[in-house]
């Protein structure tokens, strides 16, 4: 195997962001006839990495080539000519056109003036569609299809030129398993044609089922290529999560004040059902679990976001019913979203009135909001949390991932809450910010607050959590005490291999 | 540090600029072609100007808060016209004649509130189906067209009362009621963007709806205000307009919207919400406005009014997106 030139190999990639190095020097390379696996955390650098290779985002440094011939990627369409091609996670089709459109999409065959040739573009879809082995037409309207048929549309789009890199991006993140059998047939046929195949995903029982060989990124940069077949599952792990940064153990709880918030039965439709726990006055309540495993939407509805189908919600042993934000903010639960960017915070704005929205209407001096009053609690806040901003006139857009964030938890204690629930603390922060964002977190605990920290990564929610409470398909799958708790035993956990739901 | 200061200004003061250019290019081509050697840039000539951009400009300035908040309104050229009929048809109704003078203040009083209703109208439709902000003024533009139609067919409206005149064009300072109101209003709307909680807020919906809710802002019902508010304006629009006229067509305020939208954008406010000032749209509208006198003083046909202005705000829109530099991460189309 190694014999070969490689379908695709990257060479030294280096990719930086405003506050962020997303790649630092990464190689990668593909063999033709491969299932090669691209591991690593959210925020490792996988998806700005394929990114590069789409020609979605140009390198700062670093060469692409392609069967060892040098490529500039300059956009998705310079991508497909050179016969790479990707499934994304989230499907790129037109809902309202029909299968073959969608397949052909920017080159349907024509005849004279322009026509489209449907006989030709849909006998050439069904030829495809035969190999999928799928039970749909090309004339099918791609938006009658279920997921996992669209992601074979998408499949398809692939198979049309003469690909020569495949990349799956976590491709079962929305499968059955039924599902997955055949799309693991397409793979196996593709490799059998000798098409390199890139694999990204998180699921070990995949990886060690279809793949060849294994690389790893972590923290923007290559860790290192597993033979499959000589490697395992702790290995991995290893590489994945182990940094110099210090994610030691969260030591035995200290002295733990009454409980401030329980749920007993909590349910919101099949998102999750009959969660049960409590998280106390200075304790931090871990909440982990893969992505989609209701761990968020449990965090909207303790915020009013959602609406429970069942169970309660106490504060402080009163039962409260929230109708919305403005409710829960008023009983003193606070929500740092998941996506700074799209739920957090308002990027136009400067630093200062991002930290006061919630309570500007308390900062007024006769009709006008008093400037005095908004900048002193943005500089006791600037200073309690270490905030790095030239000035509060700056729009908090410009500031680095860490310090928006910063933002956003100010903006929270700033409105002195009883439960703060921290989603995704860290994601798309950099390694140094994450163990300031951390101690943060340890202190605000320290302090008095309930936290509830919502994490996919592990070294996280074992380095800040008191307790961790390990989800899998919206069921809360156990509970672990920091002393109990193992690596090996989360993973299980959250991939439903044991216990009964707690 | 610097570069960003000089980049806001020239952000914010490009509308100012071009007024400038405006002024030096009408006086000195006035000059070379016009017959008549009377000066473009004189007093009266300025004071006249703020007169004229009134009606559309105490829109405009309504409609900015609307579109600072991420929505818009279509509606106001037709919530303007049904404003001015219910304002002078009902100093015609038997116990409003009866008051005399009196009926003056409470016509207004009427017309205001019509605004108000239609404002809340929209207002609640956006606020509570979620309905496109556009979608919904659009059908409310062609309705309350509608409404005009019926009140009086084709036929224009008409009221003329002497001391409503009077008021309409009662002077201070030189400049005629219509024109004042419209400062009264650019300032008023001004402090309230600038100053008070419900301005910060408008940003910050307009920016980010998602982060707003999550900070627990009552999203819905500020919508509602500002359309509201957006209703009023119109309305006295109407108000200021009209009780000098006396006479409503009932094809009046068409395409009102439409020029007070491009004021909006010409003063710099983003289509998609979240940023743009009062200030800008006061540019905006005199920016417009200048160019009318302006062309009409250089003797150019009226007809090529549209044609330029048209260009401009083609033109300042593709400055706006070289400035900002939002191009280069999007994918080229």
């Amino acid at each position: 195997m190694t014999q070969h030139t490689p379908a695709l190999r990257l060479e030294g990639i280096v990719k930086t962001f405003p506050g962020v190095r997303a790649l630092d020097g990464v190689s990668f390379s593909v063999l033709p006839g491969e299932v090669h696996a691209l591991m690593g955390e959210n925020g490792a650098g996988k998806s700005t990495l394929m990114k590069v290779l789409g020609g979605i985002y140009q390198p700062d440094a670093g060469r692409i080539f392609i069967e060892e011939r040098e490529t500039v990627m300059r956009g998705p369409l310079e991508a497909k000519a050179e016969g790479v091609m990707f499934i994304h996670q989230e499907l790129s089709l037109a809902e309202e056109l029909s299968v073959a459109e969608n397949v052909y999409l920017g080159e349907l065959p024509r005849k004279r003036f322009g026509r489209v040739d449907w006989a030709t573009l849909y006998a050439r879809t069904d030829a495809i569609l035969q190999k999928l082995k799928v039970r749909f037409d090309a004339r099918t309207r791609v938006g009658e299809l279920s997921i996992a048929n669209q992601q074979m549309v998408e499949i398809a789009r692939a198979l049309t030129v003469n690909a020569k890199a495949v990349i799956f991006d976590e491709p079962t993140a929305s499968l059955t398993d039924a599902e997955k059998v055949v799309l693991f047939d397409v793979i196996a046929d593709l490799r059998a044609q000798g098409v390199g195949i890139v694999y990204i995903s998180h699921r070990m029982e995949e990886i060690f089922r279809i793949t060849d060989r294994i690389s790893i990124l972590r923290d923007g940069a290559y860790r290192g290529t597993l033979e499959t077949a000589a490697t395992d599952e702790d290995e991995i792990t290893r590489m994945m999560i182990g940094r110099s940064l210090d994610l030691s153990r969260n030591a035995a709880a200290p002295d733990l004040g009454p409980v401030a918030l329980r749920a007993e039965g909590l349910s919101c439709g099949h998102l999750f059902e009959d969660a049960t726990f409590e998280v106390r006055e200075g304790e931090v309540l871990g909440f982990y679990g893969l992505v989609g495993a209701g761990r968020t939407e449990i965090a909207e509805t303790l915020f009013g976001l959602r609406t429970p189908t069942a169970g309660r919600i106490l504060l402080k042993g009163d039962e409260i019913s929230l109708g919305s934000p403005v409710e829960a903010i008023a009983r003193g639960i606070s929500l740092v979203p998941e996506s700074r960017k799209e739920q957090g915070l308002v990027l136009g704005m400067n630093c200062r009135d991002n930290i006061t929205l919630p309570q500007v209407d308390d900062l007024t001096a006769g009709p006008f909001v008093s400037d005095g009053a908004e900048i002193s609690i943005y500089d006791q806040y600037r200073d309690r949390l270490a905030i790095k901003s030239p000035s509060w006139r700056t729009p908090v857009g410009n500031l680095s991932g860490g310090n928006q964030q910063k933002i956003v938890i100010g903006k929270w204690l700033s409105m002195r809450p009883e439960v703060l629930i921290v989603d995704e603390p860290t994601r798309g922060i950099d390694v140094g910010s994450k163990s300031e964002i951390h101690n943060l977190l340890r202190e605000l605990a320290k302090q008095g607050y309930a936290v509830i920290v919502i994490s996919s990564e592990m070294p996280e929610v074992l380095h800040v959590s008191d307790r961790i409470v390990a989800m899998y398909h919206g069921r809360i799958m156990r509970e672990f005490t920091a002393a109990e708790v193992t690596e090996d035993g989360l993973i299980q956990a959250i991939s439903g291999l044991t216990g009964d739901a707690a | 540090m610097r570069d960003e200061r000089l980049k806001t200004l020239l952000k914010g003061g490009a509308i100012w600029g071009f007024i400038l250019l405006e002024l030096v290019f009408f006086e000195v081509a006035g000059r070379i072609w016009s017959l008549s050697g009377n000066a473009f840039v004189d007093l009266d000539n300025m004071l006249l100007l703020l007169k004229q951009a009134a009606p559309i400009g105490i829109i405009a300035v309504g409609m900015t808060v609307v579109m600072i908040n991420g929505n818009i309104d279509l509606s106001v050229g037709a919530t303007y016209a049904l404003a001015g009929i219910v304002m002078l048809d009902s100093m015609s109704w038997p116990f409003m004649e009866a008051l005399g003078a009196g009926a003056i203040p409470l016509a207004w009083g009427f017309a205001l509130l019509t605004g108000a209703l239609l404002g809340l109208i929209n207002g609640l439709i956006v606020w509570k189906t979620g309905v496109d902000a556009f979608i919904v003024t659009l059908g409310a533009m062609l309705g309350f067209r509608g409404l005009v139609f019926m009140y009086n067919g084709e036929q224009p409206t008409y009221h003329l009362d002497w001391t409503m005149v009077d008021i309409a064009e009662a002077e201070i300072l030189g400049l005629q009621t219509p024109a004042l109101v419209f400062l009264a209003v650019v300032l008023g709307v001004w402090l309230l963007m600038t100053r008070t909680v419900h301005g910060r807020n408008a940003y910050a919906i307009g920016d980010n709806r998602d982060a707003a809710v999550n900070a627990g802002l009552r999203v819905g019902p500020h919508i509602l205000i500002n359309f509201v508010l957006i209703g009023v304006l119109a309305a006295l629009s109407a108000v200021a307009f009209y009780s000098g006229s006396g006479s409503v067509n009932p094809n009046d305020g068409m395409l009102f919207e439409l020029w007070a939208i491009t004021a909006v954008v010409l003063g710099g406010t983003k289509l998609t919400g979240g940023r743009g000032s009062i200030i800008g749209t006061l540019g905006g509208v005199l920016a417009i406005q200048l160019l009318r006198m302006g062309l009409g003083h250089i003797g150019a046909q009226t007809e090529t009014v549209n044609l330029v202005i048209g260009t401009i705000l083609i033109a300042v829109l593709f400055l706006d997106r070289q400035l900002n530099r939002k191009g280069a991460e999007e994918l080229k189309i």
